[in-house]
C-alpha cells in the first residue's frame, strides 16, 4: 500500500455509522508501550531508534496476526505525506516532525495505526465510528497481547506499564472521543461542560490531540488519569460521560429549532451556499462550515447529502489532503482555490 | 508583612516580570503556590513541568534542589534536573532510581502510585538483565564515539549472549 493510495480511500472512521454517530464522529484508544531493553526516546542515538526500529518490524513480521500490517518509514518520507498521515489521524504531529528511524504500521481499514519511535517506543492506537469504546477496548487488547508475544515491554510492578512521561505510566492508555457539538457553541454552552469535565478527571482538546483549537466544533473527550484505575475503569469514565455531553448537545439543538427555526435553517442553508459556491476558500473556513451543513443533516434541514460524505469532506479538504488529489504542490492561496473548485465539484454533484 | 491577597503572614517575596514591567509580591505560601501555579496549558509537557516545579520550589532549598537536579541516572545518565525542565525520562530504570521524588509527583498527577491495570502475560521478568543490556549499550556508544571499536565488539558480544538468553 502507497500513500497515494490512501487519498483516494477514506478510514473506517469516518464511516458515519456506530452508535451516537451523528454526535460522535470516532472512539480511539491509544496504548504507549516501550521495550524493556532500550532507554525511552529522548536518550537514544540514532544507532538505538534504527535497532528499535529494525526490531520492532522484524519482530512483528514474525506473527501471523501482525503480519498483515504496512509498515511506513516515516523518516524517508516527504513533508507533505507526513502531515497527510497526520490529517489521517494516523500518526501525530510530534511524529511527523521528529528526527530519526521511526515508522508507522497501518491495517487496510485504517482501524488499527502503530507508530514506532514517537515519544515512547510503541504508540498503539485502534479507531472506531461512533461511540464504540468496548470495541476499540476489545481490538486493541488482542493486539496489544499479540505484540507482547514478540516484544518484552518496560513494566513494573508497582507502576505497571512505563513511559516516557510519568501522565503516561500504568495502564498507558488514552480513551478519547471525538463528538461534533456545534449547537453547544451557538447557545455558549461549550465552556460550561468543559469545566465540568475538567472536575472529573476528563480532559477536552482540539481535532488534532494535544495543544490543537478545535476544528469545525468537533472536541475530543479524554481521560487524564491513567494510573491507580484499571482499564475498564477509565474506559467507563469516558463511556458514561460521553452520554451526558449528547444529550446536552440534542438539548442545545431542540432549543435553536425551537427558539428559531427560521435563524437555525438560514445558517445552514447559507454555510452550504457559500460551501457549493464559494471561488475561494481557507481551511479553517470550511471546517466551520461544514460543522454547520453537517448539524443541518442531522436535523433534517438538507436531504440530499450524507453525513459520512460530509465526513470525507472534512478530511479531503485539508491542505495535505487536497495537494494529494491535486497530485502537485500548492500554496496557500492556490490551495484555497482548489478547495473551493474541489467543494465545488463534489457539493455540486448532489444536486443532480 | 502581610499577604497581599489575605491576611496571613507573607512569607514568599516573588518579584515577576509581566507586560507592564515589574511586580513585587508578598504572599503567604497558600497564595504563593496557588500564584506559582502554572495557568491550566493543553499540553501535557508543561503540566507536568509546571507541577514539578511548583512541587520543589515550596519544599526545597535551593542547595537541596540543586543537589537533587544533579542526580544522575547510572543507567542513562539523565539528571533529575534535565527531566525537571523537559518533562521526559530517560530509561525505563529511572522509575526505580528517582521512585522518590516521582511518587509525589505521580500521586498529584494520578492521585495514585499504584497500577491495578492489565499486565503482560508472560511473566518472567528479568528487569536486572534489562538494565544490563541498556548501560551496555550506553557503553558500547562511548566506546564507538571513542573509536575503541575492540572494546565496542566485545560489547556487542556480551549483548548478544544475554540477548540469547532472554
Amino acid at each position: 500500500m502507497e500513500i497515494d493510495d490512501l487519498a483516494s480511500t477514506s478510514g473506517e472512521w469516518l464511516r458515519g455509522i456506530g452508535p451516537q454517530s451523528d454526535i460522535v464522529m470516532s472512539s480511539r484508544i491509544r496504548l504507549a508501550r516501550n521495550l524493556a531493553d532500550f532507554p525511552f526516546i529522548r536518550q537514544c542515538n540514532d544507532i538505538d531508534r534504527a535497532n528499535i526500529d529494525s526490531t520492532v518490524r522484524q519482530r512483528l513480521g514474525s506473527n501471523k496476526a501482525l503480519r498483515d500490517l504496512t509498515f511506513i518509514d516515516v523518516a524517508t518520507l516527504e513533508a507533505l505525506d507526513r502531515q497527510f498521515l497526520v490529517e489521517r489521524q494516523l500518526i501525530s504531529r510530534e511524529h511527523a516532525n521528529s528526527d530519526g528511524a521511526r515508522a508507522v504500521a497501518i491495517d487496510g481499514q485504517e482501524q488499527l495505526s502503530l507508530m514506532v519511535n514517537e515519544e515512547d517506543h510503541l504508540r498503539i492506537q485502534v479507531m472506531k465510528s461512533g461511540l464504540d469504546l468496548d470495541g476499540a477496548w476489545a481490538q486493541i487488547n488482542e493486539l496489544d497481547d499479540q505484540i507482547e508475544q514478540q516484544l518484552t515491554y518496560a513494566f513494573h510492578e508497582q507502576f505497571g506499564y512505563l513511559t516516557a512521561c510519568p501522565t503516561n505510566v500504568g495502564t498507558g492508555m488514552r480513551v478519547s472521543v471525538l463528538v461534533h457539538l456545534p449547537a453547544l457553541v451557538i447557545t455558549n454552552q461549550i465552556e460550561k461542560v468543559f469545566r465540568s469535565l475538567q472536575k472529573i478527571n476528563l480532559v477536552v482538546r482540539g481535532l488534532y490531540g494535544e495543544g490543537t483549537q478545535a476544528m469545525g466544533d468537533f472536541y475530543q473527550v479524554s481521560n487524564q488519569i491513567t494510573l491507580g484505575k484499571s482499564e475498564k475503569e477509565l474506559i467507563d469514565q469516558v463511556g458514561d460521560v460521553v452520554p451526558v455531553v449528547i444529550d446536552y448537545e440534542r438539548k442545545a439543538r431542540k432549543f435553536l429549532i425551537e427558539e428559531d427555526q427560521n435563524e437555525l435553517f438560514d445558517q445552514v442553508s447559507r454555510a452550504y451556499g457559500m460551501l457549493q459556491t464559494a471561488r475561494r476558500i481557507s481551511s479553517e473556513e470550511t471546517m466551520h462550515l461544514l460543522s454547520r451543513v453537517r448539524m443541518g443533516i442531522n436535523l433534517g434541514l438538507i436531504g440530499d447529502l450524507e453525513i459520512p460524505q460530509v465526513n470525507e469532506l472534512f478530511i479531503q479538504t485539508q491542505p495535505a489532503h487536497l495537494q494529494k488529489i491535486h497530485q502537485s504542490a500548492l500554496s496557500t492561496d492556490e490551495r484555497n482555490i482548489e478547495r473551493a473548485n474541489f467543494l465545488h465539484r463534489n457539493l455540486k454533484s448532489q444536486d443532480n | 508583612m502581610k499577604c497581599q491577597k489575605c491576611s496571613k503572614s507573607a512569607t514568599f517575596h516573588i518579584t515577576d516580570l509581566t507586560g507592564d514591567g515589574l511586580l513585587a509580591l508578598h504572599l503567604c505560601p497558600d497564595c504563593a503556590k496557588h500564584y506559582l501555579q502554572p495557568e491550566v496549558e493543553d499540553t501535557e509537557t508543561p503540566k507536568i513541568t509546571g507541577v514539578l516545579s511548583d512541587q520543589l520550589k515550596l519544599e526545597q532549598t535551593a542547595e537541596e534542589l540543586q543537589e537533587l537536579d544533579s542526580k544522575k541516572c547510572p543507567i542513562c545518565g539523565i539528571s533529575f534536573g534535565k527531566f525537571r525542565q523537559a518533562g521526559r525520562l530517560g530509561c525505563p530504570h529511572d522509575y526505580v532510581f528517582f521512585g522518590a521524588e516521582l511518587k509525589p509527583l505521580l500521586e498529584s498527577v494520578h492521585g495514585s502510585t499504584e497500577h491495578v491495570g492489565k499486565r503482560p502475560q508472560r511473566g518472567a521478568y528479568d528487569t536486572e538483565s534489562q538494565t544490563e543490556l541498556i548501560r551496555l549499550r550506553g557503553e558500547m556508544k562511548l566506546a564507538v564515539s571513542e573509536e575503541n571499536y575492540e572494546k565496542a565488539q566485545e560489547i556487542r558480544d556480551r549483548i548478544r549472549s544475554i540477548e540469547d538468553q532472554t
